[in-house]
């Protein structure tokens, strides 16, 4: 699988510290919200970049194997994400969403918006994947009589991204809360497993 | 400027001497595995928290000496040039990092032999384990030989030794052995114990009791007991009737785990028989020389490890345990998480997967885990 990335960093054959020094003076060039793809060969980078990420609050969404390169993937936090408050006025729980999966509606629609990077690594199973960014240019692709529920990370981006659909004439918008950052009902990735 | 410190001389200093470390590997593998020592003080910080500077970590770093380490060198070299560069007077950087404190073996005179010749135990202080070489008359035995050969190697040429015998007390899940290895180089007899071996891959010699092994003109005895209980085939052996080496069997402070393989429940009994017959029966004078140690502690003042086996009935609390109940649920319900990778470990000691010396060395990575819990 190939997953559209912003910027991606070759630190292949480099040891240890430099794919994390890379990787840090890479996401200090990065806008909030962007997603880097960094190649590395040295097999402790995946346990460091994890933990760089996890102490600077940037986000670590996953790493994939090809043969002997590991390739992680980061985006760059976005310190206004956590903070500001959601203004669409329509929202469903996390919860309430989990329930309504499980009735197998067939009008309801599951719109994620985030970066195809964290779509790829974990997602609610047959999401639609159209990141906010592109969501303009691709009205056309949904159908304005299924019910779309849109979810991201933390609930910010499909906050704005529902107040696109509904200025574009779209009448049942659901803004997903918080996101999937505490999802905990089903998921599932591009190497096809459930979790 | 920064110095490369050797770990050769970090050994020194965790046996007899003091320091200061500044370890900047990643807080799992600090919590997992580090380097310890009665004069050993140390801190955690990751080197990916201090690329923007180590202002932070100053304040807790004494003014006049840190020795900083990581997984492999380069990270440390980085933190070590900015401790210098604030002013820190003597900054060392551990040479090879944790690989290298990982895969250095100190070698401890134990004792001398009857009839001439000694015994040296070879600690491999930083993964706990144990290794010996019987000398006597230009000849050597290794038992429980670790992955790197060079060491007993270049011993056995200083001591103008010929290596004859290369013996296992038991398929180790732990370490990779050298044994194999090292008996195709020198051509010595590799030993290992039968109902460890029935998947191997190689031909050896079965390591049984009333097959004594004589190295020298004086005839050094090595007996073989067998002392099922950590695996099937495990055995000791009593050398010169002095020594007993217990393998994974008895510890300094504890005794073996028998659910390396498997097996707990089943291995259970033969443990205690082992433990509770077997070697209550043999003279209290023997000294214990185990394949492990569990905490820097058990290191006496020269780096050894060792015991009367007469003081380990009387202190160690795995060898009283009256009830056998009690006995089973120490060793089956008290067990620290499993080595890392010690189902590649075990395939490997038997023939079956032949990783590169990088898989190998990664596969040894953390503590040795070999006994049950206190």
């Amino acid at each position: 699988m190939s997953i559209k990335v912003d910027q991606v960093l070759d630190c292949k054959g480099l040891f240890c510290p430099m794919p994390i020094v890379r990787t840090k003076k890479a996401m200090d060039q990065l806008e909030a919200g962007q997603v880097i793809e960094v190649l590395a060969t040295d097999k402790g980078s995946l346990a460091d970049i994890q933990g760089w990420a996890r102490n600077t609050g940037n986000q670590y969404l996953g790493t994939k194997e090809d043969g002997d390169v590991l390739i992680h993937y980061l985006r760059k936090a976005n310190p206004d994400e956590v903070k500001e408050a959601t203004k669409f006025e329509h929202t469903i729980q996390n919860d309430e969403l989990e329930k309504a999966l499980d009735s197998k509606n067939d009008d309801m629609v599951i719109l994620d918006v985030r970066e195809p990077a964290e779509y790829a690594f974990k997602r609610i199973p047959g999401a639609v994947s159209i990141p906010l960014g592109d969501l303009e240019n691709k009205l056309s692709t949904l159908d304005k009589n299924k019910e779309i529920h849109v979810v991201c990370r933390t609930g910010n981006r499909s906050d704005m991204a529902a107040q696109i659909l509904t200025a574009n004439g779209f009448e049942k918008v659901k803004n997903v809360l918080p996101g999937m950052s505490e999802w905990t009902g089903p998921t599932e990735n591009d190497e096809g497993g459930n979790k | 400027m920064i110095k490369p410190i050797s770990a050769k001389e970090i050994a020194e200093r965790v046996v007899e001497g003091k320091m200061f470390v500044l370890d900047v590997r990643n807080e799992s593998d600090f919590n997992d595995w580090k380097i310890e020592g009665k004069g050993i003080e140390s801190i955690n910080r990751p080197y990916f928290d201090l690329l923007d500077g180590v202002e932070e970590v100053l304040e807790h770093l004494p003014k006049e000496e840190v020795v900083v380490v990581c997984a492999k060198e380069g990270s440390s070299k980085m933190v070590a040039e900015m401790l210098a560069e604030e002013g820190i007077q003597d900054v060392y950087y551990l040479e090879g990092g944790m690989k290298a404190w990982s895969e250095y073996l100190l070698p401890v005179k134990i004792g001398d032999l009857k009839d001439g010749g000694s015994l040296y135990q070879f600690n491999r202080i930083g993964k706990g384990c144990l290794s010996y070489l019987v000398e006597s008359n230009g000849e050597a035995a290794i038992i429980d030989s670790a992955r790197m050969t060079e060491a007993y190697e270049d011993f056995a040429k200083e001591n103008n030794l010929e290596i004859k015998h290369m013996i296992d007390t038991h398929l180790h899940a732990d370490h990779i052995s050298g044994g194999r290895s090292l008996a195709e180089k020198t051509n010595a007899t590799y030993w290992l114990p039968p109902k460890d071996a029935e998947e191997v891959t190689f031909s050896y010699e079965a390591l049984e009791e009333g097959k004594d092994i004589t190295i020298g003109h004086t005839k050094i005895e090595i007996q073989p007991l067998y002392t099922p209980g950590h695996t099937i085939g495990s055995t000791s052996m009593i050398v010169d009737g002095q020594y007993l080496l217990s393998g994974d069997i008895l510890f300094v402070d504890s005794i073996g785990r028998p659910d390396l393989a498997g097996k707990a429940e089943d291995w259970v009994s033969d443990l205690r028989d082992s433990l509770y017959n077997k070697y209550n029966n043999l003279s209290k004078d023997l000294v214990v020389l185990p394949a492990h140690f569990g905490k820097i502690s058990e290191l006496d003042e020269k780096g050894g490890v060792s015991a009367k086996l007469g003081d380990l009935f009387e202190k160690n609390s795995g060898l009283n345990i009256e009830n056998e109940a009690e006995f089973r649920k120490a060793v089956t319900e008290n067990l620290p998480p499993q080595p890392n990778a010690y189902q590649e470990i075990r395939e490997t000691n038997m023939g079956k997967i032949n990783p590169s010396n990088d898989e190998q060395r990664e596969m040894e990575i953390g503590p040795n885990r070999c006994a049950i819990s206190e």
